[in-house]
């Protein structure tokens, strides 16, 4: 059998075990040096992994986003920042497999994303726009054929890294700034001018630095589905569910090493439970917390999928809301009790306990879309939505 | 007055578009119009006390606030006979 061949028989989980071993040994040089993890992500396209969500037909394996957020939460364990940009690219390969099915040059793309592994970059962020994601300033311009677009993007993660830019904008130079759409447009149709530079507390490796985008591209380029839609219908959950996933993997991966701190205390004092014993078993409760949200919230979106009035109804936007608000605020609380558990030697970098960059990567979490901006259209939604009280409703 | 006139006049007062109400056709996309989600819940309020009438779980989405013409049919499903006559 040829490595293709053999990449494929292998379960999605093992590959993703074997891209998280090459991801762990080069974590520490990734962020230290904010560095774009090029081993990760050549091991991902090793393994075949950058193309596993698109439809078996197009030459993908059609994986579902519960077996998208397992690879995530794996990665995530090794190398926070990979797992981010596995995540990133994942949801962006979402769009286009939710929402241009019947679209030949979208097709055409997706068979290519797969054959060729190409990495996809997602540029929604603006300047003076914020996390605002249902808001734009710049207008993409269709004259002919061709479509032209110039986007002060100030945060593409792994912008010059990427194989191609899915990008938000107004649908024309008159529409309203919630009248958008998005477009491919691929690594030879555009140019980046750095404006930002990504030097930050965690999750440096992501390299999401700041540009200039301009873009010219053939028209078709642009997705078929207004933006709204698509962002309702598949980003948000798709985003919601992948980020928790590779937040979980961090807390995760900070508990096993608290379990091994307190594993460790035990056997040297048999007879004595160590201190960090009970506080261990409070990060086990929250740990689970985090879990159940995800597998809940995927549950509810595989069945909200079969129902497109469920799909954009308020109470799926809200669970989907709260699935991003309490992950990216329990894992800081669980890997704060691992770093208590673990004193100075989690405290320390280079131990086998360490958790400083575990706090960091996960400090992210909260402002990747501010909690505050989420917060408020919960808030707005619960005017209007009544909350199920039902337990399994 | 109609319900779609109440409903158009609602729209004015509190659907924040950028263009004038006027100028929309009863089955005009109202969120190519610049319908925010924010403002069709404020919408949704108005309605709800103008009419006296509570949006079910069902109609909380995006199609029933799509247009002037969809707002009015789930207005006319929902108020109680006597103010609709
Ligand atoms: C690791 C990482 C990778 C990223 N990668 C990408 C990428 O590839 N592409 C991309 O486009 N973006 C990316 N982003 C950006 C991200 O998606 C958000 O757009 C960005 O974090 C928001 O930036 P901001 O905090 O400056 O802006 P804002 O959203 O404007 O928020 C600024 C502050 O203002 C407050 N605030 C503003 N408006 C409101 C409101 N309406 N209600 C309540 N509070 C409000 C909030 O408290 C917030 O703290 C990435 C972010 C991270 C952390």
């Amino acid at each position: 059998m040829n490595a293709l061949g053999s990449a494929l028989a292998t379960t999605l989980c093992e590959r993703m075990r074997r891209v998280a071993t090459i991801a762990a040994a080069h974590a520490e040089a990734v962020d230290s040096e904010a560095r774009f993890p090029r081993e990760a992500v050549e091991a991902m396209r090793n393994e075949r992994l950058l193309g596993c969500q698109i439809p078996v037909d197009l030459g993908g394996e059609g994986a579902t986003v519960a077996q998208i957020a397992e690879l995530c939460a794996i990665l995530g364990q090794a190398c926070a920042s990979a797992a981010m940009i596995f995540a990133m690219h994942h949801i962006k390969a979402s769009s286009l497999v939710s929402h241009s099915e019947g679209d030949d040059w979208h097709r055409g793309f997706m068979a290519r994303v797969a054959s060729e592994q190409l990495l996809l970059g997602s540029a929604t962020t603006e300047g003076g726009i914020g996390g605002n994601l249902r808001n734009s300033i710049c207008a993409i311009e269709v004259e002919g054929d061709t479509c032209r677009l110039q986007k002060d993007a100030t945060v593409i993660s792994y912008g010059l890294d990427a194989d191609a830019i899915l990008i938000t904008s107004r649908a024309h130079p008159q529409a309203a700034s919630s009248d958008q759409v998005m477009t491919v447009f691929l690594k030879d149709q555009y140019t980046l001018e750095q404006t930002h530079v990504w030097d930050t507390l965690g999750m440096r490796g992501t390299c999401s630095d700041g540009f200039l985008f301009k873009g010219e591209a053939p028209a078709r380029q642009i997705l078929p589905r207004p933006f709204a839609e698509i962002a309702a219908q598949s980003m948000l959950a798709h985003a919601h569910i992948l980020w928790s996933a590779v937040w979980y993997g961090i807390a995760a991966d900070a508990f096993a090493r608290a379990q091994a701190f307190v594993r460790a205390a035990a056997r040297r004092t048999p007879d004595q439970a160590p201190p960090g014993a009970l506080r261990l078993a409070e990060a086990s409760t929250l740990l689970q917390g985090v879990k159940a949200s995800i597998v809940a919230a995927v549950e509810k979106y595989e069945e909200a999928r079969q129902d497109e009035d469920k799909l954009s109804s308020m109470s799926f936007a809200v669970a989907i809301n709260n699935l991003k608000i309490a992950s990216s605020q329990t894992i800081l609380a669980i890997i704060n009790h691992c770093m208590l558990i673990c004193g100075i030697l989690g405290y320390k970098n280079g131990t086998p306990y360490s958790l400083g960059r575990h706090l960091r990567d996960a400090h992210s979490a909260q402002l990747m879309i501010s909690n505050d901006r989420i917060l408020g259209n919960t808030s707005t939604m619960l005017l209007v939505h009544k909350q199920d009280t039902s337990l399994f409703g | 007055m109609s319900i779609i006139e109440d409903v158009r006049e609602i729209i004015a007062s509190h659907g924040k578009l950028p263009v004038d109400v006027a100028t929309l056709a009863d089955d005009a996309d109202l969120y190519a119009a610049g319908l925010s989600s924010f403002a069709s819940v404020q919408l949704m309020l108005a309605l709800e006390e103008r009419f006296d009438i509570e949006f079910p779980e069902t109609m909380l989405n995006r199609k029933t606030f799509a247009s002037i013409g969809a707002i009015s049919s789930a207005v006319a499903e929902l108020a109680p006979q006597e103010r609709v006559a």
